[in-house]
């Protein structure tokens, strides 16, 4: 799946990283414990959340992931647009609560784990 | 890969959570620039992540030193924190003495030294109460 796509079946809001829509992604995770994050995701590339920090982003980088997802109307604070962009990560925002978000998602085709890539 | 050890020293401030983390960024890319194998450097920076996380949290921020060698990359992670009390507590999934305030900021799930000792080849801890706790890690390269 296009990260557009995402941003379409979310009727998501782009915070930064709209070059990189194009982005094929095959698996995501959701959570509001980043602790979790770092210890349970493997190669996901997108990360759908509710919580709004910096360490946020710095746990995305540090997971390699693509694209991050701020669920329940979370507006991330232009800190953390900036840290994204210059880490290349794609920040987008959305209305919808994380269950609804993460069901739009697997229906339309995104997994929780893809063997061997993200 | 290095013809001799590169090394790389942080300041971890632990008044501010907002940036910890940063050092851990900054080592990720320098070890992109050398050329190290992305599986070594995400490895090397989510415990390296952890740790400092760790030492914001727990310690009142600390100092990490980088070693990068031909073989190995090695982590040192000093602090002057309050000590960890039982080890083999720390070490188990989901044990955590973080205050709710941390949690509230997406840490403290009792998986940060279980991560480290994960991620890494080798780990030892070294703590003494009221004096602080050094931290070692080795990942192969």
């Amino acid at each position: 799946m296009k990260i557009g796509e995402i941003q379409n079946l979310l009727e998501a809001h782009v915070l930064c990283g709209e070059d990189k829509l194009d982005c094929q992604v095959y698996s995501a995770c959701s959570s509001d414990m980043m602790s979790d994050v770092l210890a349970f995701v493997k190669d996901q590339a997108v990360l759908l959340t509710g919580l709004v920090n910096p360490q946020v982003i710095r746990t995305a980088e540090m997971m390699d992931m693509k694209c991050v997802v701020f669920v329940r109307k979370k507006v991330p604070g232009e800190d953390i647009i900036e840290l994204a962009r210059d880490s290349g990560i794609v920040l987008m925002r959305s209305d919808l609560r994380m269950f609804e978000a993460c069901g739009i998602l697997y229906s339309a085709g995104l997994k929780g784990h893809v063997k061997g890539g993200n | 890969m290095a013809d001799e050890i590169i090394r790389f020293h942080f300041d971890v401030d632990g008044d501010d959570f907002s940036s910890a983390g940063a050092a851990s960024v900054e080592v990720k890319k320098r070890l992109r620039q050398l050329g190290f194998a992305p599986d070594v450097i995400r490895r090397v920076a989510i415990a390296m992540y952890e740790g400092e996380i760790n030492m914001v949290i727990h310690a009142d921020g600390g100092v990490v030193d980088v070693e990068v060698g031909d073989d190995d990359i090695t982590m040192i992670l000093s602090d002057h924190g309050p000590g960890i009390e039982n080890v083999e507590l720390a070490m188990q999934e989901g044990y955590s003495t973080a205050r709710d305030n941390i949690r509230s900021l997406g840490f403290g799930a009792g998986m940060g030294l279980p991560n480290m000792k994960k991620y890494t080849d080798d780990m030892k801890i070294e703590t003494e109460i009221g004096v602080g706790t050094t931290v070692i890690m080795k990942v192969n390269v």
